[in-house]
């Protein structure tokens, strides 16, 4: 039987105070005594150079603009697999469309070099 | 008749909360204990003894090891995003514990007043609810890692969100053909089509359970993925400056979407709570607690009781801490990837393979409809053969080494070119060649 979303309020109800409930109790009990090193970020024992916000490399934003793409690609093919067996032929050829225009356009990204990471 | 009804009322309200609590505490403790299993399972690989002071065999060694990080001084750098630094592990704790939610972990119970469902949440969009709450476990990873203001911090947040969002699209894709056979996105219905068809899915959709089994690798930042934490190049990636329970705040949520990926696996392709043999079956069949159908196609009745309940819970809890030792087993025996790897294993290799699929599982499930097989063990069969060689073929192609290069220099860019021998200094160590 499909059920009612109440036990999911609670459960993130309990989680969510089990989250700050740690936060704050930590922040009361544990004794804090900065020094300056200490308040350095740890990076190998170096003295940091320079920010940490800088420009990072593209291919991070190219991750993510392709994963946009294939995951609404997923998000399609959902109602579509819970129906499959009821739409038959018709709604296997529809998709078929769907996933070859998808396909070619991830392999038009590959030819590109736009998956290539060195 | 009357005991097969739904439970309902107050002791409904009851049930739903302890049920709550119970899951909840339940995954606090199998989080501690698989700390303990991995350094106890670790030791036993690397021959040596593992915690084994604290207690008996070491037993007490996670509550010591929480205890130890509640004491411990917090730091916290000078340059750090004071919100989103404290902000970050909550961000990644909350959505790993809740995720576990919409499992069914055993068979209905019966109680005097009722049925009890042994499910926190059956929600109707079951599945749906596990893509977008794992999905949501990276903006923890990837703020606290930005928050930091450290090179390492930050390298390793953005390597987990990009490698997570790769992964995903994998993940939801094989999940696609899991869903054709369910013919529903709740994971009670899942279990259901199991028992229906006699085949745990992992037989009939075979490649969808070594797809989804590698995407929960990566999905968890576990070896040989754990490109976000990878020691020898990051330190320890997006927690680097997180101390005391800040830390283990991170180490939790890791450790539960271990546990909810290893839970997922039992369920989607290993029967859930099912056992084998149609005894333990039970479904919610327009208002009826069933076990299956007869041959004239009218519900034969199901029998719950308390001992199948226990039975089921058991069976389900050994195949989840089956894939728990999976988990650890795998970090002892794998080498890590290099993150190029990583990526062009997801984007070339899984995400083709997952499509490819779909159009084969679907097109198979549709042919098997025209020739008016019914849905049962023949169709399983059938789907089995038919994944079987989808499987044997894809372990063929990752085997031949044409897609993930395996050394640092772009696999075969020598080969065509065949270099005079005169040119070779023999006392080189070559690349050329191999």
């Amino acid at each position: 039987m499909s059920g009612s979303y109440a036990p999911l309020l609670i459960l993130f109800g309990v989680s969510i105070l089990n989250a700050v409930g740690i936060a704050v109790a930590t922040h009361i009990v544990n004794p804090r005594r900065p020094t300056p090193q200490k308040d350095m970020p740890y990076e190998s024992g170096m003295i940091p150079l320079g920010d940490t916000r800088e420009r990072f490399s593209v291919k991070f934003y190219m991750v993510a603009i392709s994963f946009i793409v294939f995951d609404l690609e997923t998000i399609f093919l959902v109602p579509w697999a819970v129906g499959m067996r009821g739409l038959g032929w018709g709604g296997f050829v529809a998709m078929s469309l769907f996933v070859v225009v998808l396909t070619l356009g991830l392999v038009y990204e590959w030819k590109k070099g736009g998956l290539e990471w060195d | 008749m009357d005991m097969l009804q739904p439970i309902s009322g107050v002791p409904a309200l009851v049930a739903m909360v302890g049920k709550v609590l119970a899951v909840f505490t339940a995954t606090m403790l199998v989080v501690a204990y698989t700390t303990l299993a991995e350094r106890k399972i670790s030791a036993w690989i690397q021959d040596r003894s593992g915690p084994n002071r604290v207690g008996p065999w070491g037993l007490l060694q996670p509550i010591a090891d929480g205890i130890k990080n509640f004491l411990k001084e917090e730091t916290m750098p000078a340059t750090a995003n004071r919100f989103w630094f404290v902000a970050g592990p909550m961000l990644s704790i909350t959505p790993a514990l809740v995720t576990i939610a919409v499992v069914p972990f055993a068979a209905p119970l019966p109680t005097p007043w009722g049925v009890v469902d042994m499910i926190v949440a059956d929600i109707p969009i079951g599945i749906l609810y596990i893509l977008a709450l794992s999905s949501l476990g990276v903006y923890g990873l990837v703020l606290s890692g930005w928050s930091s203001n450290n090179k390492y911090a930050f390298l390793g947040g953005l390597r987990a969100s990009a490698q997570m969002v790769s992964y995903e699209v994998a993940l939801g894709l094989s999940l696609v053909s899991v869903l054709m056979l369910a013919g529903n996105v709740t994971l009670t219905q899942v279990v259901w089509q199991q028992q229906e068809m006699g085949f745990w899915f992992a037989f009939p959709l075979s490649l969808g359970f070594i797809l989804f089994l590698i995407s929960a690798f990566a999905e968890t930042n576990r070896l040989p993925f754990d490109m976000p934490e990878a020691e020898s190049e990051l330190v320890t990636g997006y927690h680097t400056e997180y101390s005391s329970m800040k830390f283990s705040m991170f180490f939790i949520a890791e450790y539960s979407h271990m546990l909810t990926a290893s839970a997922l696996m039992a369920t989607l392709f290993f029967g859930g709570w099912d056992l084998p043999g149609a005894w333990d079956n039970a479904f919610w069949h327009e208002g009826m607690l069933i076990a299956g159908f007869d041959a004239a196609g009218a519900p034969i009745l199901a029998q719950p009781a308390w001992w199948k309940t226990l039975l089921t819970l058991a069976g389900f809890g050994l195949k989840t801490v089956f894939f728990l030792f999976l988990y650890i087993w795998v970090r002892w025996t794998l080498p890590r990837f290099r993150y190029d790897q990583v990526m062009s294993l997801g984007w070339k290799v899984m995400l083709p393979t997952a499509l490819a699929y779909v159009m084969v599982v679907s097109a198979t499930v549709l042919v098997l409809d025209l020739l008016e097989v019914s849905y049962g063990f023949t169709f399983g069969l059938v789907l089995t053969l038919v994944s079987g060689l989808c499987t044997v073929a894809f372990l063929f192609f990752l085997d031949s080494d044409r897609i993930i290069s395996g050394a640092s220099v772009p696999y075969r860019q020598d080969r065509p070119v065949r270099m005079p021998v005169t040119q070779v200094d023999a006392g080189a160590p070559g690349l050329s060649g191999d």
